[in-house]
């Protein structure tokens, strides 16, 4: 458990109430509770009632009777080959996808805003306003965009000689659009994280390098990225929780289930269509709980290499 | 050292090209909340339109979204300052007493996805008759809030020197005093910036006032949806609510700017 930082308190008046004493003996716990308790109330009781409801066939209205069912739910989730398996292939490709585009072109426009230059804080502003606007306010902007008629993308196709594409009409073109638009409004958090990571980076090992003859490619690859990898660790974890979860721009864009052939339908997309348009509170849970499995699965992948990355 | 002409060329138009790509989308979902839908529909009026009010009109009058700006404003007002004060103490907590496992804890709820949870609530909420009300929404965004307070705020109190509180033990103050009088003032910045970040994160969640929210306490993400229909969409209108919802938060975002970086950036170079 935590170590107690123990502070030499000096002792307290001896006109000190009694109660006081004892509030300011506890402070740690009294400080944490009324937190702790918030989130283990919302958070865990919640979480292991979706695990109890996933071995039932609750179904229909959240208070109607529910039998168990004990591992049925696995079962058939994992033989459904029509919409379970599909979603974890979506959701798997839109992370990898978006999450590689964001950290390279995010470590690319990082690197290029690294040294000051004049003008810098405007571009660090322009940065930021994909990063703050509302996700389905984006996703409704982009919908306009990428309409296939009336949209500039198709407008802007045309100048360069580029057929109509359907964009997010299209029924295989619609997720790698749906990539695009998370690319777009994520990669300046990606930026921001790296440039916080160099700017706290020291000059000395670059000079060393630079000495040495390193050309810049050199130096980015051997002296750089070694150092800025717990940062670029931790952008990935962050990025990537959320990319796995990312439903208010697909919701935004699609609606329910993922559009009419489910094509940008992930895990939590899907597992909101079962609990709210289908009801299928038991089958929904488990998809829940296998969801959640996959996120912390890859969250314990990549803390397990930033540990030896550090080694 | 100074970086080669060429590199500052090519560093310009790179970084123009960014800024563009990033900011155009933005101009243009401004600029078509300004045109009427024939002129959406025109793309030889791409640029040059007679501005039009009358989709904001539509959107504040008809639509009601004065009623749903000021739900998201209070939803948001109090969802922050609720975290604020269940989140200060407990990250001073456990920063100072190092509980790691602890925060552990409270941090999970960034990770989780947000429809797990949403099953067991709505069941308990509307068994508490809560479901449509602002108490539940209330709840639900702090649920995103406290967390982004509690990490901000360890990462904030850590780097504040110890030895400032035990002056202030020294000099009489309990150790409650010491943290109400001589932290918390301390952290006004981390507060800001703690603050500004929940603040911008419940004003931006969907998915929970989607399923809590009813008709009178719908947020303005979710009244988005009112202007797309089945059959077809109010472009001119969509876009003026689009605009309505993410310009205010984007103009606040500028003027904190620095505040909205540290916090979107809080613990990432600790390593």
């Amino acid at each position: 458990m935590a170590t107690i930082t123990t502070t030499k308190a000096p002792p307290s008046a001896p006109d000190t109430p009694g109660w006081v004493r004892w509030v300011n003996d506890h402070r740690k716990w009294l400080f944490a509770a009324p937190a702790m308790t918030f989130v283990a109330a919302l958070l865990v009781f919640p979480l292991a009632w979706t695990g109890y409801l996933s071995l039932t066939d609750a179904e229909g209205s959240v208070r109607a009777e529910s039998e168990f069912v004990g591992v049925q739910n696995y079962l058939d989730v994992f033989s459904d080959t029509a919409r379970f398996w599909p979603a974890v292939g979506r959701t798997v490709t839109f992370t990898v996808v978006a999450l590689l585009f964001e950290v390279v072109l995010g470590m690319a426009i990082a690197l290029l805003l690294w040294r000051p230059f004049k003008g810098q804080r405007w571009v660090r502003v322009a940065i930021l306003m994909p990063l703050v606007a509302t996700p389905v306010a984006v996703g409704m902007m982009w919908r306009l965009i990428f309409d296939p008629n009336i949209g500039m993308a198709n407008q802007i196709l045309g100048w360069v000689g580029i057929g109509p594409q359907p964009w997010l009409a299209g029924q295989h073109t619609a997720l790698p659009t749906t990539i695009f638009i998370d690319v777009w409004q994520w990669t300046p958090m990606v930026t921001l994280i790296l440039l916080a990571g160099l700017t706290s980076l020291s000059d000395e090992p670059q000079e060393a390098a630079r000495i040495d003859g390193a050309t810049t490619w050199q130096r980015f690859r051997h002296v750089t990225l070694p150092l800025l990898m717990p940062t670029l660790t931790v952008a990935i974890l962050l990025r990537g929780i959320d990319a796995l979860k990312t439903f208010d721009i697909l919701y935004a864009t699609k609606g329910r289930g993922g559009g009419s052939f489910h094509e940008v339908e992930t895990l939590n997309v899907y597992a909101y269509g079962l609990s709210f348009d289908y009801n299928e509170y038991g089958v929904s849970s488990t998809v829940l709980i296998l969801f959640f499995l996959i996120i912390i699965g890859a969250m314990w992948a990549l803390t397990a290499r930033r540990k030896e990355a550090k080694r | 050292m100074k970086p080669r002409p060429a590199y500052r060329v090519f560093r310009v138009v790179a970084l123009a090209f960014v800024v563009l790509s990033l900011l155009a989308p933005l101009l243009w979902m401004i600029a078509a909340s300004f045109k009427t839908n024939v002129d959406i529909y025109d793309p030889g009026k791409a640029l040059a339109f007679s501005p039009t009010m009358g989709n904001y009109a539509k959107v504040l009058q008809q639509a009601n979204y004065v009623e749903f700006i000021v739900n998201s404003l209070w939803v948001a007002f109090a969802a922050t300052v609720a975290s604020l004060i269940l989140g200060l103490p407990a990250a001073y907590s456990m920063s100072r007493f190092n509980m790691r496992k602890s925060a552990l804890v409270v941090l999970m709820a960034r990770v989780i996805p947000g429809v797990s949870l949403l099953v067991p609530w709505y069941y308990v909420f509307s068994n508490l008759k809560m479901v449509g009300g602002f108490g539940v929404l209330i709840l639900s965004h702090m649920f995103v809030a406290l967390p982004l307070v509690v990490y901000i705020m360890m990462g904030y109190f850590d780097s504040l020197p110890e030895e400032l509180e035990e002056a202030g033990l020294v000099d009489g103050l309990t150790h409650i005093g010491a943290f109400r009088r001589i932290m918390l003032p301390l952290s006004v910045p981390g507060i800001a910036t703690a603050g500004i970040l929940s603040f911008i994160f419940s004003w931006n969640n969907f998915m929970f006032a989607l399923v809590l929210s009813d008709a009178d306490t719908k947020t303005l993400p979710v009244a988005i949806f009112d202007f797309v229909g089945y059959a077809s969409i109010d472009w001119g209108g969509l876009m003026a609510a689009a605009t309505v919802v993410t310009l205010p938060i984007m103009v606040i975002a500028l003027f904190v700017q620095k505040y909205v970086v540290s916090g979107l950036t809080a613990g990432a170079t600790k390593g």
